[in-house]
This record gives C-alpha cells, structure tokens and sequence, in this order.
C-alpha cells in the first residue's frame, strides 16, 4: 500500500503552492533601492578584431552612468574552466583567457564588447547605438573538422591550433583495437551528428550586484544552480574579492537544466559594477540574448564502429567523435565530452575493448557546457544508434541483442574507468516489455497500417552516471573543485526543523522530497521541516545542483547530519528518562527506554536542549548538526526505454503514439516527483530527437535565437508517458540507495526516438541507416526519397 | 547568399550606364532609399529603412564602386548598419553588354545579413533578399527606359490582371 508520509510517500510539491500563485521570488523580483541597470553590447559578427570603441558619445547620453569596455576589466581575471583535461599525449588541455568584456578580439555572436549602466535599460540600450564601433572582420571557424586542419584560422591567436585537446580513453593500443576488428565476424560503422541544442529555461538569466560601502560587503543575486560555486569562482578568480565580503543568493530559479551551473561574466560584472559606480546594478537578459550567451549543449559529430563476433557478442567498440566547445571555455565545458562522456560508452554491455577519441574545438560560436545529461546523452545515443543498426544489418531482434550482452555481474569494471556497483538490466528490460505492452506492438502497427501510416518502434538501454565523485578521484582527473555536498540540520526550540542544504532547487522538488527523509528517520510529521537553499550566508558550502547529484549526495548529507542530531538527542532523552543511553529507541517521534513504557516526546527533548536546566552536563547545549558528504563512487542509474512513432509516408511527419520508460533509480523518496522528472527529461530528449536544433550559417551568424526558429516541444508533441520505476537495485554506497534520476529521460529517450523511425522506414520497406536528428519531415521525406 | 540573373533594358548602353552611376537614380531604385549622397569617386553614403521579417530597422551605410570598366562593368559594394538591429552587406557585380532590345543586365549578388536580422529572419532572408534584388533593377529598368505612356493606369491594372491570370494557370495546372 503506498505510503502516505515519509520515504515512499508521494508527497505533494510543497513549492508549487507559490510557484502556481504567483507568489514565487525570483532574481527579476529582486530589485534593490538606487539600481541601475546594465545593457551589454555584443558582437554581431562571428570573429573580428576590435581595433577601437568610442564610448565618448554614449557617455554623453542622458541616463548614462557609465560605459565599460574590456579595458576596464584588465586588471582582473577572466572566466575560469572547473577542469582540466589531459590530452592523450600528457600535455594539459589548451585554455585561452575569456576576458569578462572582450579583449582584442570578439568571438561569437554575443561576445559583450561594451557594458551600459545607465538610470533605466532603455537609456542603456539607446546610448549602446551610440557606441563607435571599429572592428576587422576575420574569417569565421564554424565547422570543426574544418576548425582542426592546420591552415584554419586561429579563434585564438595565441594557442597552436584550435583543438583544445585531443583525448582518449580505453584501450591506448591502436594495434589492439585494430586487431579486434580485423577479427570481427561483423562490423557496423555509423556517422551521426548530436545536435546543437539551447537550454531555454523558462527563466531567463538575470543578475544583480549590490555593494555596501559601510561595511565593504557585495550580494550578488543570481539564477544559479550552486551559489556557493559561484561565489568561489568569482571571488578567488575572477574579481580577487574576499569571501567573507561576498554574499550570493540564488533565490527561486525557473529551470537551470545546467545552463545555470556556470559562473558567467554578466554576475562578475554586476558584482564588480556595483561598487565602481557606487549604485546596484540589475542585469536581466532577454530572450534573443539569451539564445546567445546561455551555454548551449551537445554538438558533437562522430563516428562510432562496433565490433561483433560470429555468436553476435560485442567484442570491440571505437569513437572517433569532435566535440565542439565554442569560443572560451565555459565552466565545466572541458569535462563534458571527457569524463562524462568517455567514461559512459561501455553503455549496458560487456564490451571487452573500447577505445574513445574526442577532439574538442574551438570555433566563433557559443560556448557549449552541460545540458541535462551532459556528454552521457552523447554516449548512449552514439552507442545504441550502433547496437540498434547491428541487429538490422544482422537481422536479430534488437532486445535479445541487448540482452546477450549486458552486463550481469556486478560490480563491473569498465573498460573506460568506471565500477557499475550494482544494476540489473535483465530486470528492467523485463518490466519494460510488460509496462509497454511489447506483445501487442503487431496488432498496434497492424492498425497503423489500416490508416496508411508506417509504425515503429524504437529499443533504447541506457546507463548514466551520476552524483560525480568522490573528490580525490576526479581531482586526479582533473576536476579543480571538491564533488561533496554538505547539510546543516538545525533543531529549534519547538521541535521543527530547519535544513540547510548545498544542493539547490529549481524544479526538482528538494523542499518536498528532503523533509520526507527527515521525517522518516524521526517520526514527525514533514511540515515541521523546511529546507533552506540558495543562500550562502546561510547554507553550509555545498557544490549545488547538477548531475542527477542532490539527493545521492545532499541528500547524504543531510541523512549524515540527521543522525548526529538523533545521536545527541539520544543522549538528552537518556538524561530525561534517567536510563543509559544506550537503551533509548526513537519511533514515531518518541524516545522511549526498550522494554518499558517510559518515553519523552521530540519536542521535550528539543525544548530541553535550548533551555537545558535539568540537562546532561556533558552534553552541549542546542541541538544542531552539520555534514559533509563524499559519495564512495558516482551512482549508476539505468533503463530500458521503448517508443512506439507513427510516420506519414506522404509527408515525413512523425508522431509519437507511445512512449514508455523502465528505470532502475534505486530506492524512490517520491514516486511522483520522479515520474515528473522522468517526464520532463523524456519532453526534452523528444524535443532534441525530433524538433530543436540551434544552426549557425558559414559565417558564423546565429540562424535559431527565437522561437520562430528554434522549435521547443510543445504539449501536442509528446505523448502521455508510461513510466515504471519498480526495477530497483539500491545504490550499495550511499545511506539512502538512492541513484538520482533528474536526467535519465533526456538520456534515454533521443535514440529511442530515432530508432523507432528508421523501424517504421525499413519495416515500411524503405531501407534508411540513419537520420540525424531532429529528425523533421524534410529529413525524413528526404530519407524515403532519396 | 548568392543570387544572379540578367534582364533586358530598353535604352542604350550609355544610358545605362549613366543612371547605374547616379547617386540620383540610385536613390529613387533602392528599395526603402531614404537619403543617398556622393559620387563614382568618393562612393555614395545611404540611408535604408528596410523590413526582413520581424526586424525593421533604419540602416545607415557606404556605397563603393570598384573594378570599373565604363559602359561594361562596375562592382557596388556595400554595408549597413542597423544598430541593435544588426547589419547587411553585400556586393554587386554588374555588367553590360548590348543587345537587339537595348541593353543586356547580368548582376550577381552576393548578400548577407548579420545580428539581430540574422537571428530573427535567417528563415526568410533569401526570399527577401531576391525580392529587394528584383525590386531594384524593376525600378532601375522603369527608371532608365522610356516613361510610360499618359494611360498608364490602365496598363498596370492589365499588368495585374495577367499576372492573376498566370497565378491561377499554375494553381490549376495550365
């Protein structure tokens, strides 16, 4: 029977009371007395050389307070990247400067070239008409395999070439992997595009700085997934401020989907005009700047072979994949195509040999970071785009394929530098093929058929990684932060709770699903507990939100924390009952002593810790604990996914009639809000698969910056999904057995799509490999036809 | 994006060449003109207000000539800025030859758009791009060869009567 509080309750989302009311407090809401605000300049070229900015008549605009160029921000440093890669060769990964405002030259359309402060926005923006702009035009480096031949042109001048590293994982000896092909009974070889694509939370970034001269102190509001992260970065590398000065708060975030991991220049900038022009500076983008100073997600081109002996096991696998990066290096851009991509490409199989090779480049683009997956939906669409091929080339059916080479063993090291802890991919696929009703597919396409549609269906496995860690680990491979999270369980007076969490929310529903876990381990009721994010003069350094990581490591944490305050509680409670300590049990919100029916409520022990007049003398007062927590590996969620398409061979329309996901998340805090966030992810893999695509024109110009061109996923687009998360394998090193499943639909669901529409071609007679995605009616007519 | 084509002109060589290099004639055939200033040797200085899409802007911009031969071929190339609107730039390659008519037109263009304009109206530039493009030497041509006779009006509403026609023979198939 289902729960109806605690751990496997399907507790209402306390937060969506505001957020559907209007009651909500985000960054735009946030307005400071005496603001000014800032509109930024950008490049409307690809690549050019500034060779001078006459700010002198937008200075004299009315409204003007100040205009800032690249100049003013040579005396601090730029943007920095969390991680360092090592290519294959042993040479640290090449790392260009990435000035606040640009230096020298602009490199993207969007580059900002000249910030505005000025009395209202609209001055802002009038007097930026008035800024004299002179700028050699370069030639533009948009195409990545062109980007890496000697003779391109440089995006950056001073580096050798524009491959910031040239990488590998898995087996290093060519010759081996060679040979493993050579002996092959089967090779199938693909060439496949993953997208470009543009996050477009509903929320719009936004910053504001605030600097009080009275006491030398900065806040600086923003919609971040890790305030703490970014007060780290900005302070220690970008404006060289002390922490202890900065306060950052990240108040209620309308959607990241980790385009709001980043420390971006609009936040250094504000803090930093803040104080130089002695008044609170607001930046709010709009959506067309968005389209071009968000970090944009994916863009990798790649080419993946997959070796198969003649009892169709897999025996070998090679990626040659580029990875683009854009023009600077955002945050944790350099780690995308690496370690969270690499690392995932021995997929749900035991594929003895893997090698993977990425060339990350620099061309006048975006730069291009973590978007919901990152570097895992590249994987797992490479991968099983191939394993889906195979079984066509070899006539198999593409689940018994799946299944004679999944991993059954656990834990399983990879060949690429991971240890699955646990799974069973049997299982899931199991409950996959009863949850979608594969048996009924036939009489399904049968009906389509009658309608003169051709039906498919699509077979996707995935397995991500999540909650990155531990820290030593990843600091050997690069990463320059810590991946803990930390919590702050504070007991008040009266019993309810306050827990302070490093993680933030911004859709996920931590202020519901975090009190269910306190709530269980105390037996009271979860509307005594609040949690508290976002804020870091009140929140314990955690590392944030990102990563499918809150509840596997926040939530850790937070369980850690939990258990000291019980343990202290214990020991007050012991005090009480005049009983050992050691006797004292707490259930359903009362110490008793074991075996009598002596028992003190929580809120009497609560009580007594703050007014501790008959109290343990060895005991502390308060009654308020704080962890930290540094997961022992990343989890590994994982699932079976099925898709069933309609196309229209008149038109080369496809619709989705069926979508039905199988996911093992390990043990479910709440069902509900993991059903939501399953749904969520498989809207946005079903808008990469089938709609977006963010394009760039041969000179480097941005063709999609509106929702006139970039095409989102509307209601009518997406099914209703059948979700079943009933394979459960807990995670066997974290107090919970928690996994995370904040990405796993975007993962799972973009080769799930694909696959089921080149079914519908072949079974409809029209013999078609591939299709890139999104896969739209011109493309898919043009497949049919061609 | 590139676009080419050639049209036949009924006045003579000299005369086109002529209007081709008038700042004057310019004017008056540029699509949206609003001002345009200057001469052969110095280029022209334009002012444009032109819709692509969404996006209508005021663009402000030069005119250069280059690689001309008189009476056979002359390069126009310009850029204009749009402010937060973005910009455009392109080139014309023009050229003259005679012809029983009059005077043969063969122009290449070669055009693009950049910013905002970019951004917002990528989908339709082309087709804009062609319809400016026709637009001018329609202009051009109307400037340059003999003006019409007084019953003007009736021709053109003859002209649009036609031009009905030829839509509906499509639709229907001849």
């Amino acid at each position: 029977m289902p729960k109806d509080s605690g751990i496997g309750a399907s507790s209402k989302r306390r937060e969506d009371v505001r957020f559907l009311t209007g009651a909500g407090n985000y960054t735009d809401d946030i307005n400071v007395h005496g603001q000014a605000y800032v509109h930024f300049l950008r490049s409307d070229i690809a690549h050019g050389r500034i060779k001078s900015v006459d700010t002198s008549a937008a200075e004299a605009m009315p409204g003007v307070v100040r205009v800032f160029t690249g100049k003013d921000f040579e005396g601090v440093g730029g943007m920095p990247c969390g991680w360092e890669v090592t290519d294959k060769h042993g040479a640290p990964m090449q790392e260009p400067p990435h000035p606040i405002l640009a230096q020298g030259k602009v490199r993207h359309v969007g580059d900002p070239i000249a910030a505005i402060v000025a009395d209202s926005l609209e001055q802002a923006r009038d007097a930026a008409e008035a800024i004299d702009l002179d700028i050699e035009e370069l030639p533009a480096v948009i195409d990545m395999k062109a980007a890496a031949q000697d003779d391109a042109t440089l995006v950056h001048d001073d580096l050798k070439n524009n491959i910031c590293y040239d990488w590998q994982l898995g087996e290093t000896d060519d010759a081996k992997v060679d040979e493993v092909f050579a002996n092959a009974a089967h090779v199938t070889t693909l060439d496949l595009v993953n997208n470009r694509l543009v996050a477009n939370p509903m929320e719009p970034r936004v910053a504001v700085g605030e600097y009080k001269r009275g006491t030398d102190e900065y806040t600086l509001f923003t919609t971040s997934q890790n305030p703490h992260v970014i007060r780290l970065l900005m302070c220690a590398f970008v404006l060289g401020l002390p922490e202890h000065k900065v306060r950052v708060v990240a108040p209620d975030v309308g959607g990241g989907f980790g385009t709001k991991i980043f420390h971006y220049a609009e936040e250094a900038f504000c803090t930093f005009a803040a104080k130089a022009c002695g008044r609170p500076v607001k930046w709010t983008s709009s959506r067309s700047e968005a389209f071009m100073s968000d970090a944009h997600g994916r863009d990798h081109v790649s080419k993946i072979e997959l070796a198969l002996d003649a009892d169709n096991n897999f025996i070998g696998l090679r990626t040659n994949t580029y990875a683009n990066l854009g023009a600077y290096l955002s945050t944790f851009s350099s780690s995308v195509p690496t370690w969270l991509h690499g690392t995932l490409m021995a997929g749900n199989y035991k594929t003895p040999v893997i090698q993977v090779n990425v060339k990350a480049m620099f061309t006048n683009t975006v730069p291009v970071d973590a978007y919901r997956g990152a570097g895992r939906p590249e994987a797992t669409f490479q991968l099983e785009r191939v394993v889906d091929k195979a079984a066509r080339e070899l006539g198999l059916d593409p689940i018994a394929l799946r299944r004679q080479n999944f991993v059954t063993q656990f834990p399983y090291d990879t060949p690429v530098a991971l240890t699955y802890d646990t799974g069973d991919y049997n299982g899931t696929m199991d409950k996959l093929e009863a949850a979608a009703d594969l048996a009924g597919f036939a009489a399904r396409k049968a009906e389509s058929e009658a309608n003169g549609k051709l039906r498919g269906l699509g077979i996707n496995c995935y397995i991500e990684a999540c909650g990155i860690a531990p820290s030593n680990i990843v600091g050997m491979l690069g990463a320059r932060a810590g991946l803990y999270d930390a919590a702050t369980v504070r007991v008040n007076a009266t019993g309810s709770i306050s827990v302070m969490v490093g993680a933030h929310s911004h859709g996920q529903g931590h202020e519901t699903a975090f009190p269910q876990v306190v709530a269980d381990m105390i037996g009271i009721d979860e509307s005594m507990i609040e949690i508290v994010h976002g804020d870091t003069s009140k929140i314990p350094f955690g590392m944030g939100t990102y990563g499918s990581r809150s509840l596997a490591v926040c939530g850790s944490a937070m369980v850690k924390a939990t258990e000291k305050v019980i343990e202290k509680a214990k020991k007050i409670a012991a005090h009480l009952l005049e009983a050992s300590e050691a006797d004292i049990e707490l259930k359903d919100g009362q110490f008793s002593v074991a075996g009598t029916d002596k028992s003190v409520a929580w809120g009497d022990v609560t009580l007594t810790a703050y007014v501790p007049h008959n109290y343990p003398l060895e005991v502390e007062p308060g009654l308020e604990e704080t962890a930290f927590y540094d997961p022992a590996n990343f989890t590994f969620p994982a699932g079976a996914y099925a898709c069933e398409v309609e196309v229209d061979p008149d038109t080369g329309q496809v619709s989705i009639e069926k979508f039905t996901a199988a996911d093992d998340f390990g043990n479910i805090i709440n069902p509900m809000i993991v059903d939501g966030q399953v749904h969520g992810g498989i809207g946005q893999g079903i808008g990469q698969a089938l709609l977006e695509n963010c394009a760039y024109d041969e000179n480097g110009q941005l063709l999609s910056a509106s929702y006139m061109d970039y095409a989102m996923p509307r209601a009518d687009d997406v099914p209703f999904y059948g979700v079943d998360h009933s394979s459960q394998t807990p995670c066997t090193h974290n107090p919970l057995g928690v996994k995370g499943c904040g990405e796993a639909g975007a993962i799972g669901s973009p080769p799930a799509v694909v696959n089921a529409v080149l079914d519908a071609l072949n079974s409809g007679g029209k013999a078609v490999d591939h299709i890139d995605m999104p896969v739209s009616p011109s493309r898919v007519w043009a497949a049919m036809n061609s | 994006m590139e676009l080419s084509d050639n049209r036949v002109i009924a006045a003579p060589r000299s005369k086109v060449w002529d209007a081709l290099l008038s700042a004057e004639v310019l004017k008056d055939c540029v699509p949206g003109c609003q001002e345009m200033t200057g001469s052969v040797e110095d280029g022209f200085e334009a002012t444009v207000v032109q819709k692509v899409g969404p996006v209508k802007a005021t663009f402000k911009g030069a005119v250069t000539l280059s690689d001309l031969v008189a009476l056979e071929r002359v390069k126009l190339s310009g850029e204009g800025k749009g402010g937060a609107a973005g910009f455009a730039k392109g080139s014309a390659d023009v050229s003259l030859a005679d012809a029983p008519e009059g005077t043969l037109l063969t122009y290449n263009v070669d055009a693009r758009v950049g910013g905002k304009l970019a951004q917002l109206g990528g989908r339709v530039i082309d087709g804009v791009a062609r319809k400016l493009a026709d637009q001018f030497f329609e202009n051009f041509q109307n400037a340059v060869e003999p003006q019409p006779a007084p019953e003007a009006e009736t021709s053109d509403e003859g002209e649009g009567t036609e031009e009905k026609k030829g839509w509906f023979k499509r639709v229907l198939g001849d």
